[in-house]
């Protein structure tokens, strides 16, 4: 992809957490591209990094935090911008959707006067009633409900809420971090149908977030799928999970039985061993120690990501010997 | 029949609602769990599914009804609770928080035996249950605490706490929802090993579908404290009868043959339940005007009804079948 | 397998240690208390305990500052401020923990017994809890000592009986979280009894809320004692801090500005207290992410 079409351009990007225990690198070395109008997916279990991501992005990560790398926006890096430029920037041109637990939102608060907060703090608006009304109706809840708490508010309206609040400054990008993990199957239809739609509509750029594999081939248009703070695959989402090239994808893939395929029919398919600890992650390939078709090599060679077929890449050193995917 | 491990016949579940309507989780369910079976019930949350789990392990009463293990109905007596759950154990959907942090390893797996009062070698019991849990060697485990275990191990814990008793029912209330994806399907390899191995027979409480047709031999669907539909796992799902069984397959991404049907709104709370069939408020077969067709919508609107087989060992609570 | 139980004991009582050890002000605090604790213990060793009677000081000069009759001078009736001062801290290090461990008791059962059995018990036993925590305690205490009459037991007792309710409260509330907690149902799960669960599960993480609360209880049922001996109703056959205090005022030793009388029982008091607290405080941060630890996995 030429970087002169690109909305948003990540390079190189290194995150490190500060903790009593010492440095944990949450992310090393992350570049992907997001195109004006399109979704890239973020795929990865706990730990791998992507949450990271996203509040490194809009330089929300508790003070101390190590970033390095550059995070190109139009252009220009969000990472070298000053204060008032960056207030600039948060809200107007990126937003993050939160996982819409009941934490999420300020238990004390309407979610009316939530959202006329964010108008509030990010942009002067003329008349934030009539704004807020019509971000609500936008999301699918009635304009009348903005005086409700959030607990009055069942789950799926509470993440609508946070997706009123995230678009409450007309935002180009949208970062949606698991925005339907712990909903269930219906309610989770209606917001990702909720998100296509905005997407269309807007004209929205969006980075989906999520280790549901599911619903990101359903909703996004490529994907990066990650593994110990690194890209381990890159390429279209379709594809990337119909014919995985890594041997992670390929597991984290088989962990989703497709119904109707009888290979998953009373066979579940697992990866044994835990995802690395951040502080302690394995020498060469990360994936190695629980890799199926690991070879001598693996622990030694320094993966990048390879070219692994058309619009394709995987940090998988069978690439280049022609055995992967 | 005499293959029915636990069976429970028109058992209703009550809690104190808010302001007088008791909010009714279970509100009329006949169920039966053949010994040997993957069983799995499946819905959304607030369907009941998981206070049906938690009635079936004595830890709710019930408002009317009956539960019955291996013939005999449940007594709510000191005495024969602790007895039954020798025999009916539990797998909890938060394995974390279901492990004491104090307790070592050893110690969770112990506490039942020494609830129980089960005589016989107590390490040996707790060694042999972890291996068989596929925490192996044991002599690594048994002395490491939860919060020294991945999410996968703690989960192996408990199902270590409860297989020690060899019980021959196991009710796992949503066993890998809270690990990760690429863990999941190690763990429900053990349950089917598990069944395969130790002969224990296994309800599996979950919302999704995918782990249905992943392990389960048969399935019940839930909705508003009734089960709806209920057949073995591949012809229900590839043959879904009841309407709300057709949108739950239809939206699971899983699934790519089905056009779309979702659901509006979402399931009304159970202290309100609508009169006739509970589902006919947001039953597609309703807002599309094919009940009308039919002729059937008035009976939908007014008229409630159970579950009537619509196949060999099928049956589905809907008018229009 | 009890062996190896004891070592991670041992292990984990060592790094509470070494955690505490970091905590300056908890340091500063248990060393202070160390002291007076010791010379309390071994009071004999610093002082003459024969120099309290005041028929073996009439040689003694009377209302002589510390210049003439060091270290601290002595009384109204030629009794050296030092002895007192020294014998005094056994009673108010004594009443401090004794009371402590009553007040700590009753608490603890009745927060036990009410937060997990609720109902009409919590009900009832509630209502006790808010009963003695309304009553004002100086007058309830007066009450009580007068019909108790003024010794040593009776003045631990009523500093103990109405010092509870606090632990109570406390006690209840964390029993209230943990009886909610997924392990107390798969206890149930598992067949246990109430006894079980209680002895198992509530108690153990009920306990290092009820140390810390206990420390920074010390320090309240030392200042009662001050308190009640202040007003003439302590054990008039001990001497205490408070007593000192009582005797001084009412001997004039403020008109007569005998500073050497007043001020190191009432600075005594205040370092006692103040040391408690501190080492209570050390105590709480380090159980409290403690009781956390490990809640994410």
């Amino acid at each position: 992809m030429a970087v002169t079409t690109s909305l948003l351009s990540v390079r190189d990007l290194h995150v490190t957490y500060r903790t009593q225990g010492g440095s944990v690198p949450a992310v090393r070395g992350v570049s992907f591209d997001l195109a004006p109008g399109e979704t890239l997916g973020l795929a990865g279990e706990s730990g791998c990094g992507k949450s990271t991501i996203a509040g490194a992005l809009l330089r929300v990560l508790p003070r101390g935090t190590e970033v390095t790398g550059e995070v190109l926006l139009d252009g220009e890096d969000v990472l070298a911008m000053k204060p008032g430029r960056l207030r600039a920037v948060r809200w107007n041109e990126m937003s993050i959707v939160f996982q819409g637990a009941l934490h999420a939102l300020n238990p004390v608060q309407s979610v009316g006067d939530q959202i006329a907060e964010a108008i509030k703090l990010h942009r002067t608006s003329p008349d934030s009633a009539s704004r807020i009304a019509t971000l609500l109706e936008t999301v699918g809840i009635p304009a009348r409900r903005a005086g409700d708490f959030p607990h009055q508010l069942s789950g799926g309206q509470r993440q609508r809420v946070l997706i009123a609040l995230a678009l409450a400054c007309n935002p180009r990008i949208l970062i949606a971090d698991e925005p339907t993990t712990a909903l269930d199957v219906m309610v989770q239809a209606q917001v990702l149908e909720l998100l296509e739609r905005l997407q269309r509509e807007l004209a929205l750029s969006m980075i989906f977030i999520t280790h549901d594999l599911s619903t990101l081939s359903y909703v996004c248009q490529r994907t990066a799928v990650m593994y110990a703070g690194r890209i381990v695959e890159a390429g279209v989402a379709e594809e990337v999970f119909a014919r995985p090239a890594h041997p992670y994808t390929a597991a984290l893939a088989a962990a989703f039985p497709l119904i109707g395929d009888h290979t998953h029919r009373m066979n579940p398919s697992g990866l044994g061993g835990d995802p690395p600890d951040p502080r302690a992650i394995p020498s060469g390939c990360p994936f190695h120690p629980r890799c199926a078709v690991v070879t001598p090599e693996c622990p030694e060679v320094d993966v990048e990501l390879w070219p692994a077929g058309d619009d394709r890449r995987a940090a998988c050193i069978h690439v280049l010997d022609g055995t992967r995917p | 029949m005499s293959d029915a491990l636990l069976s429970t016949r028109e058992l209703h579940v009550h809690f104190e609602g808010r302001g007088g309507a008791p909010a009714r989780a279970v509100d009329g369910v006949d169920l039966e769990v053949r010994r040997g079976e993957v069983l799995a019930l499946v819905g959304e949350s607030g369907c009941g599914k998981t206070t049906l789990a938690r009635s079936i392990m004595g830890l709710e009463r019930p408002a009317a009804g009956e539960i019955s293990f291996e013939g005999e109905p449940l007594r709510y007596d000191g005495r024969f609770l602790r007895s039954y759950r020798s025999k009916v154990q539990m797998v909890f959907q938060d394995p974390m928080g279901a492990l004491n942090p104090r307790q070592s390893v050893y110690e969770a797996v112990a506490e039942g035996l020494r609830i129980q009062k089960v005589p016989g070698d107590e390490a040996t019991r707790v060694a042999e249950a972890l291996s068989r849990a596929g925490l192996r060697p044991p002599e690594r485990f048994v002395h490491l605490y939860p919060y020294e275990l991945s999410g996968g191990q703690r989960q192996r814990v408990v199902i270590a706490g409860a297989m020690v008793l060899n019980p021959s029912l196991l009710v796992a209330d949503e066993p890998v929802s809270s690990l990760d994806a690429s863990v999941r399907g190690e763990i429900l390899k053990l349950m089917l090993e598990l069944v395969r191995d130790a002969g224990v027979t296994i309800l599996v409480v979950t919302h999704d579908l995918g782990l249905a047709w992943n392990i389960a031999d048969r399935i019940a669907v839930m909705y508003l404290g009734r089960i709806v539909e209920e057949g073995p796992a591949e012809e229900l799902l590839s043959n879904p009868r009841h309407p709300y069984t057709r949108a739950l397959l239809s939206v699971v991404p899983e699934v790519e043959e089905m056009e779309q049907l979702i659901l509006q709104g979402e399931a009304p709370d159970p202290t309100r339940i609508p009169a006739g069939c509970r589902f006919h408020p947001r039953c597609p077969l309703v807002a599309s005007g094919e009940a009308a067709r039919l002729g059937i919508e008035e009976r939908c609107r007014t008229e409630d009804l159970g579950l009537e087989p619509v196949a060999p060992d099928h049956s589905a609570a809907c008018h229009a079948l | 397998m009890s062996t190896i139980a004891w070592q991670r004991r041992g292990r984990a009582a060592r790094k509470t240690w070494s955690q505490y050890r970091r905590d300056r002000e908890g340091m500063a605090g248990l060393v202070v208390l160390a002291v007076f604790v010791i010379v309390a213990i071994f009071a004999s060793v610093f002082a003459d305990h024969d120099q309290l009677n005041p028929v073996n000081t009439t040689g003694n000069p009377v209302w002589a500052p510390p210049t003439e009759v060091p270290p601290l001078g002595t009384d109204s009736l030629g009794r050296p401020i030092w002895d007192q001062l020294v014998y005094g801290s056994q009673v108010s290090l004594l009443v401090g923990v004794a009371a402590t461990l009553i007040a700590v008791i009753i608490g603890t059962v009745v927060g036990v017994v009410g937060g997990f059995f609720g109902g009409w018990t919590d009900s009832v036993l509630s209502r006790l809890s808010e009963w003695f925590l309304v009553i004002p305690f100086i007058p309830l205490a007066i009450v009580l000592a007068a019909i108790l009459g003024p010794s040593l037991q009776n003045i631990i007792l009523v500093i103990g009986v109405t010092s509870w309710p606090v632990t109570a409260r406390l006690v209840r509330a964390q029993v209230l979280t943990v009886k909610q907690r997924l392990f107390v149902e798969r206890s149930r799960a598992l067949g246990a009894k109430n006894a079980h669960i209680m002895g198992r599960h509530i108690l153990p993480n009920v306990t290092p809320l009820v140390i810390a609360n206990a420390t920074l209880t010390v320090p309240v049922a030392i200042l009662s004692e001050t308190t009640l001996a202040f007003l003439g109703l302590g054990d008039p056959l001990r001497v205490s801090w408070g007593s000192m205090l009582e005797e001084a005022f009412s001997a004039g030793a403020l008109g007569r500005e005998a500073w050497w009388w007043y001020l190191p029982p009432g600075l005594c008091v205040i370092a006692v207290v103040l040391a408690f607290t501190l080492v209570g405080r050390a105590l709480e941060t380090i159980i409290d992410p403690r009781l956390r630890a490990g809640w994410r996995g």
